[in-house]
């Protein structure tokens, strides 16, 4: 069985956005939520990189860890779900999320946050599959289509992967290769654990 | 707890991620081991997965009832990349848009405008204008088709009646590069028939400095490779191209090319997020683009880096452009461009020594007073390397919308008539025969014939046609009805004088799927006399599109037009009926049943009719047939080349094999000769039935007794000709002695024609299929091109320059007394504004923003967009805010010499150096501080609004083709 992950190619992402609204519209989410995001570091200087940015799908998922009313669960691919309907909006896994990835579509005091929404890797939620109450809470559920994220699948320069861990560390070691630069992979020490599982990782290379 | 989902997956994921990736992955790692490795096979429930969601319970039963589910191929309308993109379609619903990997232009990837094109189909909370309106007592009021079009129609036949004050030229029709080509090229027709050649679209604004100063120098003014070609290049600069934000899917080619190896180079006013991809970036003073091109060519020269033999063979000229290039020392380089001698050399010796290298460019050298001019320059860096007709290499022109390249190459241009044929007597004998009309009938329709071939007023210059005093004009009346026919106001500079022009018109009409700011504007300052016509989007019909690189795609129906929106096609055969010619305009074209069984053109038809027409630039090959194959078969093309290897349509049996991707242009000959298209122009390494070329024998023999032709030893691979040929007629073929190759019939038909007027295509049929020789001649191409005003280019301060100290040695053109019907200055507005810059001295430039595209009333509609640009912004270096008190994201005013100002919020980057400053181009909705929501009808407002850069740009026009400046001007920014 595969094991689900993403992976953002800085050295491809060019900023584009087409992930955003590849997920914006395939799940139809409302106006500010943003189960993704491309974020830009150095922003208008030499050495700008973007990279988009969602739930990362971690190993150890810290969310599922703080949540005190147990309402996350894990696929047998890896991808970190939750249940809605348990959820009580108290932000926890926020704070959590080493990706700022938990998105609360209401403002205000606490408590008026409203379920917590995320990125679902495209894979629905305890709701049968393609349910109106799946696409309703969750958005669409593509994994179990035989498709992948839209978001990686949509990606401008393929910089966005999304798939078995296997495949994309595959095709990202063999563009390191290639290019002789770039083995950085942004975030997975932090999401998916030791360093040596990293695909290409070389002696100083960051994490 | 830890719960584990339920295993049901189907799981199809790996092999989607190969085909995903499968493009750039070259042969390293191959598909089948991905396939081994997860052990995965499609299929199971292949077509289940197409389910959408919020059918899925109906679907159930509408499944036993044989279902309704549709996936349409079309494509993206939002650049001119030309990404592919499977909508799926239940019953007449568009639910959802999926990727098509099997695409070689995209593979499946898209940038924020495509991913959300679906946007297009969704009609709760949609921006669209719904019905027709009309403007009465200031407000907008929902009118019914049939009176709108009653009163449209009638108001200008008495327009056109008037005989004082009147006449077709009083009215002026901006068509647009968003009809497919079939709707350009009957909007040409259309109104050629209504009796002026005043009418234009945005390739004015866009690349026509381009199409006219690339085809003078080599034959065709089209960018001359590909996106896909890139991956052959060892070196690209991108000079005066964002391809990040304006072309993002490209950038999927540069950076694979990047990858491998090759050089990437960005040398811009701004740093860009192609700058941030290069491996190069240096910056320049915006509106010094011959200077550094010459400056490059300095060091070229100086270290003998050129390509001797090729200029030898296939260059005219370039002694004359050595003698200009030698003024260019690194000093004066670098005082014009700021630009430091090792940067010019660097970037030089790079294009040099990794080739083929590849120059890209887009508005940047484009939108120029000396438009005409850089791009000019460019051509003649590449002609130096020996870079053009050559894989890898060539110049990659970035178009801007969708089908601008095919709007230009068919549609309404003020100059020519359908594939660059002109104007002139036999042009319009030639096309009155193609249209089965009468020529003089046609004749009749103009106000004479000195119009009837006169080139029309151009687009970026039509408020001067209203203002402009009236003996001043090259034409009886004053401009008094302007028809926006998928245009954008606020893409044109000096929009509050266009303001000022809205409000003396007797007539504005709007036809668009969009309100547009157009009706925002003319609300703001009119009662009445406005009249908006809901357009259907390219999402609802079918028809063909021209990509940048000069693919045709074919596009399915998506969708049924949606509101009370019409087809382009249809509101024009209407009006043709409400005019009188609709028998005529549809004289040998078929009409069919559109939206509520209404008539309408056909548009294969009408592609057939531009098949039968256009031999000039070869778009005569590809019929709808060979198109929709291709469409129907992406998978068969090769991602590098875009040749497709072995391949045969199910549906019709047609053979794929040897085709390049969307037949690019030129696809000579009749579909029937199997021409396979030119991926690469003018090169000579192919046999002209594989694609190969040379360059075009236009302009003469000989000029001042140097041979103009190419010489002995340059043709195209296998040509019986091996020296330079002129271009083919009855007379030539007949001295070959090939005339009896012809069959009967041809004969007959291509006695007394040339190549481009034997409409049996014999004449092209032998020569190049029996003889290997290109139709157009085998000629040099021209570094010197002698009937423009620069023969060659030269370096010219802009109009609003910041440095007056060089005007005096690098001074702009005279002012003009006509050009396209009017005057033009030059002279009287750069002296004028010689001190401009005490008062403004910070360089204003703008572009685009990858998120929105053009004037962004579309964009700016589609809710998955706006959230990402909600505010028009300036980017100003931390210094230049700083000294100006200005802190970041706070208002400020923008104001320029027009005395024009917008407000913006400002965005403090070092992305521009300290005295430039960069403005987006796509927004509008707001006017001088002031939200026009107010103004838009009710419901149709775009959900973002801002000031629009261009109501404060300034003066300025290319003096060949009245190109904008929109690149290099001056203002002042002050905190708000």
């Amino acid at each position: 069985m595969a094991r689900m992950k993403f992976l953002c190619d800085a050295e491809r992402c060019i900023e584009c956005n087409g992930c955003v609204t590849a997920c914006k519209q395939e799940h139809e989410i409302p106006w500010g939520v943003n189960r993704r995001r491309v974020v830009t570091l150095n922003d208008g200087v030499p050495g700008e990189k973007s990279i988009s940015v969602a739930c990362m799908h971690c190993s150890d998922a810290p969310c599922m860890a703080v949540c005190p009313v147990d309402c996350f669960y894990k696929t047998s691919e890896g991808v970190v779900l939750h249940d809605k309907d348990l959820c009580i909006g108290c932000g926890y896994c926020f704070y959590a999320c080493p990706f700022g990835a938990p998105q609360f579509p209401q403002d205000g005091a606490f408590g008026l946050r409203g379920k917590m929404d995320k990125c679902t890797f495209c894979a629905g939620g305890p709701e049968p599959d393609f349910s109106a109450a799946e696409f309703k809470k969750y958005g669409r559920n593509r994994l179990a289509e035989g498709k992948l994220p839209a978001c990686a699948e949509m990606c401008a320069t393929k910089a966005l992967l999304g798939g078995d861990s296997d495949v994309i560390a595959d095709i990202y070691r063999n563009r390191v290769l290639k290019r002789g630069k770039g083995s950085e992979v942004w975030g997975w020490g932090t999401a998916y654990g030791k360093p040596e599982k990293q695909p290409a990782a070389q002696p100083g290379a960051k994490s | 707890m830890l719960l584990t989902r339920k295993s049901t997956s189907v799981s199809a994921s790996p092999s989607r991620l190969t085909r995903n990736v499968a493009g750039m992955l070259g042969r390293t790692i191959d598909r089948r081991t991905f396939l081994q490795r997860s052990g995965i096979t499609l299929g199971a429930g292949a077509v289940a997965t197409q389910l959408p969601f919020n059918l899925v319970h109906k679907a159930e039963a509408a499944q036993d009832a044989g279902g309704n589910l549709e996936v349409k191929r079309t494509i993206c309308t939002h650049c001119s990349v030309g990404c592919a993109i499977d909508a799926v379609v239940q019953n007449g619903v568009w639910i959802r848009q999926e990727p098509v990997f099997d695409s070689p232009i995209n593979l499946g990837a898209h940038c924020a405008k495509g991913a959300s094109i679906r946007e297009h189909g969704m009609t709760h909370d949609s921006h669209r204008l719904k019905t027709p309106m009309k403007l009465v007592g200031g407000k907008w009021q929902k009118v019914t088709w049939d009176q709108a079009l009653k009163e449209v129609s009638d108001k200008l036949l008495a327009i056109r009646n008037d005989k004082e004050k009147g006449g077709p030229d009083a009215t002026f029709w901006i068509g647009s590069s968003k009809h497919n080509n079939e709707q350009s090229y009957l909007f040409r027709k259309f109104v050629s028939m209504f009796g002026t050649n005043n009418m234009d679209h945005q390739a004015r604004i866009c690349h026509s400095t381009t199409v006219a100063g690339v085809a003078n120098t080599w034959g065709y003014g089209a960018m001359t490779n590909s996106y896909n070609d890139e991956q052959n290049s060892k070196c690209i600069l991108f000079f005066g191209s964002n391809a990040a934000e304006a072309h993002p899917v490209s950038m999927l080619h540069t950076l694979h090319a990047k990858e491998n190896g090759a050089k990437v180079i960005v040398v811009d006013p701004r740093f860009t997020r192609t700058a941030a991809k290069a491996d190069t970036y240096y910056r320049i003073r915006s509106g010094t683009d011959v200077a550094f091109l010459w400056g490059m060519l300095h060091h070229i020269f100086k270290n003998g880096w050129e390509d001797k033999e090729y200029i030898k063979a296939r260059v005219y000229g370039m002694d004359k452009v050595q003698a200009e290039v030698a003024k260019w020392t690194p000093e004066e380089v670098e005082k014009v461009t700021g630009m430091k001698e090792a940067e010019v050399r660097d970037v030089a010796e790079k294009m040099a020594k990794n080739k083929p290298s590849t120059i890209v460019w887009a508005m940047g050298q484009t939108q120029h007073t000396n438009g005409n001019a850089i791009v000019r320059a460019s051509c003649i860096l590449q002609l130096a390397l020996g870079n053009v007709g050559v894989s890898g290499g060539g110049t990659n022109i970035y178009r801007g919308h969708d089908n601008v390249q095919g709007a230009t190459d068919v549609g309404p241009n003020p100059d020519s008539l359908p594939g660059y044929y002109g104007i002139f007597t036999g042009s319009w004998k030639y096309w009155s025969g193609v249209w089965g009309v009468d020529y003089e009938w046609l004749k009749g329709r103009f106000a004479s014939q000195a119009l009837m071939e006169k080139p029309g007023i151009t687009v970026s210059r039509w408020q001067d046609a209203v203002m402009e005093k009236n003996e001043n004009l090259d034409q009886d009346p004053n401009l008094r009805a302007v028809i926006f026919w998928g245009h954008a106001p606020n893409s044109q500079n000096r929009g509050k004088e266009m303001v000022e022009a809205m409000k003396k018109l007797d007539l504005l009409v709007v036809i668009d799927p969009y309100p547009s700011a157009t009706a925002a504007m003319a609300a703001m300052v009119r009662q009445d006399g406005v009249y908006l016509l809901p357009a259907a989007t390219q999402m609802e019909c079918a028809g063909s599109a021209t990509a940048s690189n000069r693919s045709i795609q074919w596009r399915e129906k998506v969708i049924e037009p949606m509101f009370d929106s019409r087809t382009d096609h249809m509101i024009m055969y209407q009006l043709a009926e409400k005019f009188g010619f609709a028998k005529e305009f549809m004289a040998k074209i078929k009409l069919t049943k559109g939206k509520e069984g209404k008539t309408e053109p056909d548009m294969e038809d009408t592609l057939r009719e531009i098949n039968r027409g256009v031999w000039t630039i070869g778009y005569t090959g590809q019929s709808p047939e060979r198109l929709q194959a291709h469409m129907r078969n992406l998978h068969v093309f090769d991602v590098k080349t875009l040749r497709a290897k072995g391949g045969k349509d199910a549906k019709t049996g047609y053979v794929l094999d040897g085709d390049y991707y969307g037949l690019p242009w030129p696809c000579y000959g009749n579909a029937a000769l199997k021409h396979p298209g030119s991926p690469n122009l003018y090169d000579t390494s192919k046999h002209m039935m594989d694609g190969g070329g040379n360059f075009r024998a236009n302009f003469g023999v000989e000029k001042d007794g140097v041979n103009l032709l190419a010489e002995d030893g340059s043709h195209s691979k296998g040509a019986d000709i091996t020296t330079g040929y002129p271009e083919l007629d009855h007379v030539l073929l007949k001295k070959l002695g090939w005339w009896d190759e012809l069959s009967e019939g041809e004969k007959k038909a291509a006695e007394g024609k040339n190549w481009k007027t034997d409409m049996s295509g014999g004449l092209i049929r032998v020569f190049m299929k029996n003889h290997g020789c290109h139709p157009f001649g085998n000629a040099k191409a021209r570094a010197m091109v002698w009937n423009f005003p620069d023969a060659v280019p030269l370096h010219r301060e802009p109009l609003f320059s910041p440095r007056p100290d060089l005007i005096e040695k690098y001074p702009t053109h005279a002012d003009q007394k006509n050009r396209w019907r009017m005057p033009v200055l030059f002279k009287t507005v750069q002296d004028a504004n010689k001190d401009a810059v005490k008062q403004y001295p910070l360089i204003m430039t703008s572009g685009r923003l990858v998120e929105y595209e053009g004037g962004g009333d579309e964009t700016r509609s589609n809710p998955w967009l706006a959230e990402l640009q909600q505010e028009m912004f300036v980017e100003i270096n931390p210094k230049d805010a700083n000294d100006r008190g200005v802190k970041n994201n706070e208002y400020v005013w923008v104001q320029t010499p027009t005395k024009a100002r917008i407000k913006v919020k400002s965005q403090v980057t070092e992305r521009v150096a300290p005295g430039t400053v960069f403005l987006p181009f796509h927004f509008a909705g707001w006017f001088e501080g002031k939200d026009l929501l107010d103004y838009y009808p009710e419901g149709a407002a775009p959900i973002v609004r801002g000031e629009a850069v261009n109501t404060a740009t300034t003066y300025g026009y290319d003096i060949v083709t009245m190109m904008q400046e929109t690149k290099t001007t001056l203002c002042q920014v002050a905190k708000a």
